[in-house]
């Protein structure tokens, strides 16, 4: 292992994080705090309860995820597509370092800042609504596994990319309606059955489902089924950026 | 000696169909300066590429230091520094975050003593906190060398390394690459400005259209196919060459006032019978001088020739 390397690239990402502040932290907080503010405190107190959660409340798992979805991919997509756009790749590709430590390094990175951003947000939301974590433990877990997975897709996708446009293609056009249509603001038993069943095509509905239960107990599926979900999308991205590496695709000529 | 880059039988096709290379061989000696000359797209970025792991090689095989660079790529690229071509380097970063970053991607724990060391030897030090962006185009270059040598390579490879760079900072350059060498570093250089070439290489390669066709020490090249001439002031203008001289390769300057005898090598040349037999012609000249052709006319030859 060319842990040195591995140290190398990671600080190298987040000093980017630290450079862009604005950007890769202060405006994903200021847009769930908006959602918050509207949803949560606003038209939340209107709102019926849903399995016994205030709305409010409901909601802030479904928010968080959200975020951490979109920044994690677009954080993760960023960072190995610039090299490649700029050329500056030539030197990682040039030194003696594994494609398992390049994506150690540049996925590990994405991946801390999304939890960074996920706690963030959490403490965030905890000004707007009264909520509590039934198991901290496993918040955590989903949390961190929800980061390296988006991550290890965000990774994909900016190796795939070979333009702005499609990098961020993917975010805007699939992650974010699948994550609204995911039970973030609603649970999936208050549609109708046929719905219902179209829905558990959605993956994201298990990370959200999953990531509830860890904050009150409840879930739309049962909570080993979430887990076995994110896992097995993480297995898939593993799958696909060693036949990346493998191939070369759009690495090498 | 044992070389310490060997490429054999190296072929690359680009996905594209094109052949950048076809069917290289070439030993790279410990120690030395080896110019790589060639017009553009002759494949020298493409071989450099293949060497340092940055482009798929096609058949064939290279080894850097007896490690083949595929199959035991960590061994060989800890021991080669690439300054590219192109100025690729991240513009947001500091001068010295960029050069430690380096060093760490290839795998050496930090001394900031010999980044720093670097840094002054490119006159870079007084820029360290410098974001890259604020630095002029022969700074920026400077950078990428120091990028190159933070992690203490053996092989260092430079791509066109004073394009861009001035005058005086190329003498610099030149300096800092020979002091290189002294140091044990074996150097790969291509350039465009063959008198570069002609300074400081001990060896030269010459590729064109994907092959080498010359590989050659300098000084053995410059005598074999150096042209010289000999150019003789005559003190009566005349009025062609005489028959009788038919046999030397003469050349009449317009106004007749110049004779100017172009010779091969020294192996060939005649010039103690040529100037007895314009002795007994009764032409007499006032001033001789010889000249050699440079590398740069052998250079044109040579790829002119075959293209
Ligand atoms: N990534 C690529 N895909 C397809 N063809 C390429 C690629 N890179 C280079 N080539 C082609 O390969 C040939 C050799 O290019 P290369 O860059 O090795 O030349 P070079 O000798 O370095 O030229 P120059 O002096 O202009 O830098 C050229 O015809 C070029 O168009
Ligand atoms: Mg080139």
């Amino acid at each position: 292992m060319n842990i040195h390397a591995i140290k190398a690239i990671y600080l190298f990402e987040l000093a980017r994080t630290w450079r862009t502040l604005m950007q890769s932290i202060a405006s994903p907080v200021l847009s769930t705090s908006l959602y918050f503010i509207v949803f949560g405190s606003a038209i939340g107190s209107r709102m019926v309860e849903i399995d016994g959660i205030s709305y409010g409340a409901f909601i802030i798992p479904g928010l968080i995820m959200l975020s951490l979805l979109t920044e994690s991919i677009s954080n993760a997509s960023f960072g190995i597509y610039m090299p490649k756009f700029t050329g500056t790749i030539y030197e990682i590709l040039s030194a003696p370092i594994s494609a398992l430590e390049i994506v150690i390094g540049f996925v590990g990175a994405a991946a801390t800042k999304s939890i960074i951003l996920g706690l963030i947000i959490l403490a965030t939301a905890r000004l707007f609504v009264d909520f509590s974590i039934l198991h901290p433990f496993w918040m955590l877990g989903f949390l961190v596994l929800t980061s390296v997975t988006f991550s290890l897709f965000g990774f994909i996708i900016g190796i795939w990319a070979d333009g702005f446009e499609k990098l961020q293609i993917i975010p805007m056009m699939i992650v974010t309606p699948l994550t609204f249509l995911g039970g973030s603001f609603y649970s999936i038993h208050m549609l109708p059955p046929l719905w219902q069943t179209i829905t558990l095509f959605n993956p994201v509905v298990y990370l959200i489902s999953g990531f509830r239960w860890s904050f009150y107990g409840v879930a739309d599926v049962n909570v080993g089924i979430s887990l076995a979900m994110i896992l097995l999308f993480m297995l898939l991205c593993l799958f696909m950026i060693w036949l990346i590496f493998k191939t070369g695709y759009k690495v090498k000529t | 000696m044992q070389a310490i880059i060997s490429v054999n039988k190296l072929t690359k096709t680009y996905p594209s169909g094109l052949r950048a290379l076809n069917n290289i061989n070439l030993d790279i000696r410990r120690g030395e300066i080896f110019a790589l000359l060639g017009p553009n797209g002759a494949g020298k970025t493409t071989l450099i590429s293949i060497i340092c792991g940055i482009v798929n090689p096609g058949e064939g095989q290279v080894l850097v230091d007896g490690h083949d660079i595929v199959k035991d790529y960590r061994s060989a690229r800890a021991k080669i520094g690439l300054v590219p071509q192109e100025l690729s380097i991240s513009m947001f970063e500091s001068v010295w975050a960029t050069v430690k970053f380096s060093r760490g991607l290839f795998g050496k724990s930090p001394d900031d003593a010999w980044l720093e060391k670097i840094l002054k030897d490119l006159s870079l030090w007084d820029k360290k906190d410098s974001r890259i962006m604020a630095l002029s185009g022969g700074m920026k270059r400077r950078v990428l060398i120091a990028k190159a040598l933070a992690h203490q390579p053996q092989i260092l490879f430079l791509d066109e390394p004073t394009a861009g760079v001035d005058v005086e900072l190329r003498r610099d350059m030149w300096d800092m690459i020979r002091n290189l060498r002294n140091s044990g570093v074996t150097i790969i250089l291509t350039t465009h400005y063959i008198e570069e070439a002609e300074e400081m290489a001990d060896r030269i390669g010459v590729i064109n259209k994907g092959e080498i066709i010359l590989v050659e020490e300098k000084t053995t090249l410059m005598q074999k196919l150096g042209k010289k001439q000999l150019t003789l002031q005559l003190q009566q203008p005349l009025p062609q060459i005489p028959v009788e001289l038919n046999h030397y390769q003469l050349e009449l300057s317009n106004d007749g006032n110049q004779l100017i005898y172009t010779f091969d090598s020294q192996e060939d040349a005649d010039i103690a019978g040529l100037l007895r037999h314009l002795g007994n012609l009764g032409i007499e000249f006032k001033d001789l001088q010889t000249s050699q052709s440079s590398l740069e006319d052998i250079f044109v030859n040579l790829v002119g020739g075959h293209a």
